[in-house]
């Protein structure tokens, strides 16, 4: 349970650091081209499915979330699924019939 | 501390408990935007096609570098972590001040885009948006709010980096001890985060 | 910490004593001793509560008589607002907390202190400036706020009263609040004593890490939405505004996205205090522990998704209506295990009538129908006939007041001896336990009824067939002011001249009891090894009495 000796153990290298954000500009550049075409509703559900993507990416490499104990995973699972259950709950009320 | 007490030695400094502080801290500043989101949700819900219509006067170019700048400085954030914790303290120091730079390169973007915009009467109450219809109205509405919230946290951010850079100059933030820097570093990405989900729904709804 | 060194040189020397760095006054409000700054909470709190309940009193004295009897509509109507704003975010959402949270988390868990004590400080400086800007707001030029403390849009954008001094008093308070959260969260974490698992928290501890998790992720979204209004307000930007195409239904969503959760900041706290007190006097092993400490967690969970029910006749979608009644029904399940396990408790236990007792038995058969009532209300066809009524007044009396409020009585009587090392005169606080017990239902148990009958809540006026009930009602007022007079006076005399209190005045076996009253600036001398779950009275159940 004794966690307070071991917070220096991860020093990530700067190359993962450069690959992540390589794949962070490249998905920059891929939805801004896609949302130059036309396709409906796919375009925001493309657009949103990459910013996921890379908040991912930020999440477990930049913010270490991959390397911090579990603990720290399961938090930010309790609030973002918090935040989305807020936005389904509203979403009954909005996308069915007044 | 003349109590060699184990525990107590160990709770002098916790670290790991800073950033669960921290992470906990981040959480809350999600959902202050995570209610923006639900709000913007539901007026795109409403008023699609006011938004998109709304969505074509921003230039996507900009908001486009305004997110690589984000990003990279997201990089020399994370970059210099793992500069202290190898001891190297001048390049830690250099790049958060890259950090610093490119958060100002963001800001002044922002300014040059606000005032483009208010130039054309784009601004809540302005005329020229008045007569525009509402889905209009309310996308412009969000768009100053949460742009706005965005970049008070960047000036924010901005001050933590340069007391960061004074930290890391006096040497209260070292080698061994870099949990602040680790914190700010926390919050810088949560900036980015945000900017990572503003960035196409409002830039990019033709 | 200066106070380290010096407090490891005299032991002995109890908090309230302790020679800091800095003298006098400025020894306590730059304090981060958690110990002090719960005093302090509970100093600034006791003002706010005092003036809060003035203002109820006012209300009551007004509602008399049909017509005007002492204000005119408008003061009225700033008065129930200010009444609410003060009651809710200026003591019971900090009320146990703050003031025993602070106090009591860390002693309860074998730590010295919280996580953050700095942080600590700011909140509690936090609490004081958002309660100031909210006094300031009554004087300045346009008047105190007069929207009720929900803040409803359209009327807040549109009243020329001070509605914005009064949002971001809210907003600072949120901080405050959200603060706080984060230092227990953190704390129940980083800080239990050695073999103080998950398990042997006593239930407090539990009840304030769900409340911690409710005010972390819940109160940002407030925050946000009073800023908007500010916003709305202030520039005119439309997104609540009909006009422009605003929908002001959003603005009640995302108002009681936190503020349902909010009544579960009040009240778990209380029902974890309750928790400690049952098994204390009823010298019984805790029935049920996990189901309790479990419950807790799914009553933050739970009440975290039931926040439209206070919306079911604005209008909102048929699908809505029905899931939202569902989830309403399903929160009281984890309430009523809560219920059941503390009564189960009680049987065969050999119970002492103490005042902590008395009030915490109080909270039992008042939270029972504050929660009953509250169910009436989840169901969708009552619930037309219902809200805005003061039936909905008196069910959130009985579950804030007679629950949360008795909760922080109980808290006050229970830990007194510890907090201040003296013991008040235990006659003097039953009586006053009687008349704040007789005075409180005799002044809402009147309501349920005028409510049903329809009257409405919030309104200055009313049908003359509604008189007796509200001149009940305002006579109930009088018998539980007098009560409250009564228990504070008692207390305060206590203080001063109080008998000297034991360690263990109850015979608690939580950790609390284990050191001197008032404690030391450390707590503990050692940090102590835990190896029991925190209600062990098997020596009672045994026969084999101490």
């Amino acid at each position: 349970m004794d966690h307070g000796t071991k917070n220096h153990a991860h020093v990530i290298g700067y190359g993962t650091y450069i690959l992540v954000w390589l794949g962070l500009l490249s998905f920059t550049g891929i939805t801004v081209a896609v949302a130059g075409m036309d396709l409906q509703f796919y375009n925001i559900a493309i657009a949103l499915i990459i910013a996921t993507v890379k908040a991912i990416m930020v999440m477990t490499i930049f913010m270490h979330l991959k390397f911090e104990d579990r603990v720290f995973r399961i938090f930010a699972t309790v609030a973002i699924l918090t935040l989305l259950i807020f936005l389904v709950l509203t979403f009954f009320d909005y996308s069915f019939a007044r | 501390m003349n109590h060699s007490n184990a525990v107590q030695a160990h709770m002098h400094r916790d670290d790991y408990g800073a950033k669960i502080g921290m992470w906990l801290f981040l959480f809350t500043e999600l959902i202050l935007f995570g209610g923006l989101f639900i709000v913007y949700a539901v007026y795109r819900f409403t008023y699609g096609d006011g938004f998109s219509l709304a969505s074509k006067e921003l230039d996507t170019l900009v908001g486009m570098i305004n997110t690589i700048v984000l990003l990279t400085s997201s990089l020399t954030m994370a970059m210099s972590i793992t500069a202290i914790q190898q001891g190297r303290r001048r390049l830690s120091i250099g790049l958060v001040g890259a950090t610093n730079a490119l958060a100002l390169v963001f800001m002044v973007n922002k300014y040059f885009e606000w005032t483009a915009k208010f130039h054309h009467g784009l601004f809540p109450g302005g005329k020229e948006l008045l007569e525009r219809t509402n889905g209009e109205i309310l996308y412009f509405g969000l768009y100053y709010v949460m742009t706005g919230l965005h970049a008070i946290h960047v000036l924010i951010g901005m001050v933590i980096m340069t007391f960061m850079m004074v930290y890391l100059k006096t040497g209260h933030v070292n080698k061994d001890s870099f949990v602040k820097l680790e914190n700010s570093g926390l919050y810088w990405h949560l900036v980015d985060l945000i900017w990572i989900f503003l960035f196409p729904l409002f830039y990019l709804i033709h | 910490m200066s106070n380290h060194a010096l407090a490891s040189q005299s032991a002995r020397t109890d908090f309230m004593r302790a020679a800091g760095s800095r003298k006098g006054i400025l020894s306590w409000i730059l304090s981060t001793d958690h110990k002090r700054i719960g005093i302090l909470y509970m100093i600034a709190m006791g003002i706010f509560f005092a003036v809060g309940v003035l203002f109820g009193l006012l209300i009551r004295l007004e509602l008399i008589a049909p017509g005007k009897t002492i204000m005119e509509a408008q003061t009225y109507n700033s008065v129930f607002t200010l009444h609410g704003i003060i009651m809710i975010f200026l003591f019971i959402i900090p009320g146990l907390p703050a003031v025993f949270g602070n106090f009591f988390l860390p002693i309860l868990i074998g730590a010295r202190d919280v996580s953050f004590p700095r942080l600590n400080l700011l909140s509690w400086w936090l609490f004081v400036a958002g309660g100031l800007m909210a006094i300031v707001s009554v004087f300045l030029p346009g008047g105190p706020a007069d929207t009720g403390w929900t803040f409803y849009i359209p009327y807040s954008v549109r009243t020329s009263t001070n509605v914005i001094p009064a949002l971001l008093a809210a907003f600072t308070l949120g901080f405050s609040s959200i603060l706080t959260g984060i230092n227990f969260v953190t704390t129940v974490h980083r800080l239990r004593a050695p073999g103080m698992t998950w398990f042997r928290m006593p239930l407090f501890i539990w009840s304030l890490y769900a409340t911690g998790w409710v005010q972390v992720l819940a109160t940002p979204i407030v925050g946000i939405t009073l800023l908007l209004v500010v916003v709305e307000r202030a520039l005119g930007v439309g997104i609540f505004d009909p006009a422009l195409g605003g929908d002001p239904i959003l603005y009640q969503h995302l108002f009681w996205i936190y503020s349902h959760p909010a009544v579960y900041i009040m009240i778990l706290p209380a029902m974890g205090l309750i928790s400690e007190v049952i098994p204390v006097f009823a010298r019984r092993t805790i029935f049920g522990y996990s189901f309790i400490a479990f419950s807790s967690i799914a009553i933050a969970l739970l009440g975290s998704l039931v926040w439209a029910h206070h919306m079911f006749t604005v209008g909102m979608s048929d699908t809505a209506q029905w899931i939202f009644s569902l989830l309403t029904f399903l929160v009281s399940i984890p309430s009523a295990i809560k219920v059941f396990n503390w009564v189960s408790t009680l049987y065969k236990g050999s119970i002492e009538l103490e005042p902590p007792m008395l009030f915490a038995l109080a909270f039992i058969f008042q939270f029972s129908i504050g929660g009953f009532t509250g169910l009436m209300q989840g169901a969708l066809a009552l619930n037309m006939h219902l809200h805005d009524t003061s039936f909905i007044v008196a069910h959130f009396h009985y579950v804030m007041f007679g629950g949360t409020g008795f909760g922080i009585f109980a808290a006050m009587h229970y830990w007194f001896p510890k907090m201040f090392g003296k013991m008040y005169n235990k006659a003097r606080a039953n009586v006053s336990f009687i008349l704040i017990f007789i005075g409180f239902n005799v002044l809402y148990f009147p309501l349920f009824i005028a409510g049903y009958m329809g009257m409405p809540r919030r309104y200055y006026d009313y049908l003359p067939e509604f008189q007796s009930l509200h001149f009940i009602s305002t006579i109930g007022s009088w018998i539980l002011v007098l009560g409250l007079i009564m228990m504070v006076a008692n207390l305060l005399m206590g203080l001063r001249n109080g008998s000297r209190a034991s360690s263990n005045p109850w015979g608690g076996t939580t950790l609390e009891w284990t050191i001197q009253s008032p404690p030391t600036v450390e707590n503990f001398e050692t940090i102590p090894v835990v190896a029991t779950g925190p209600y062990d009275y098997s020596r009672y159940e045994r026969g084999e009495h101490a």
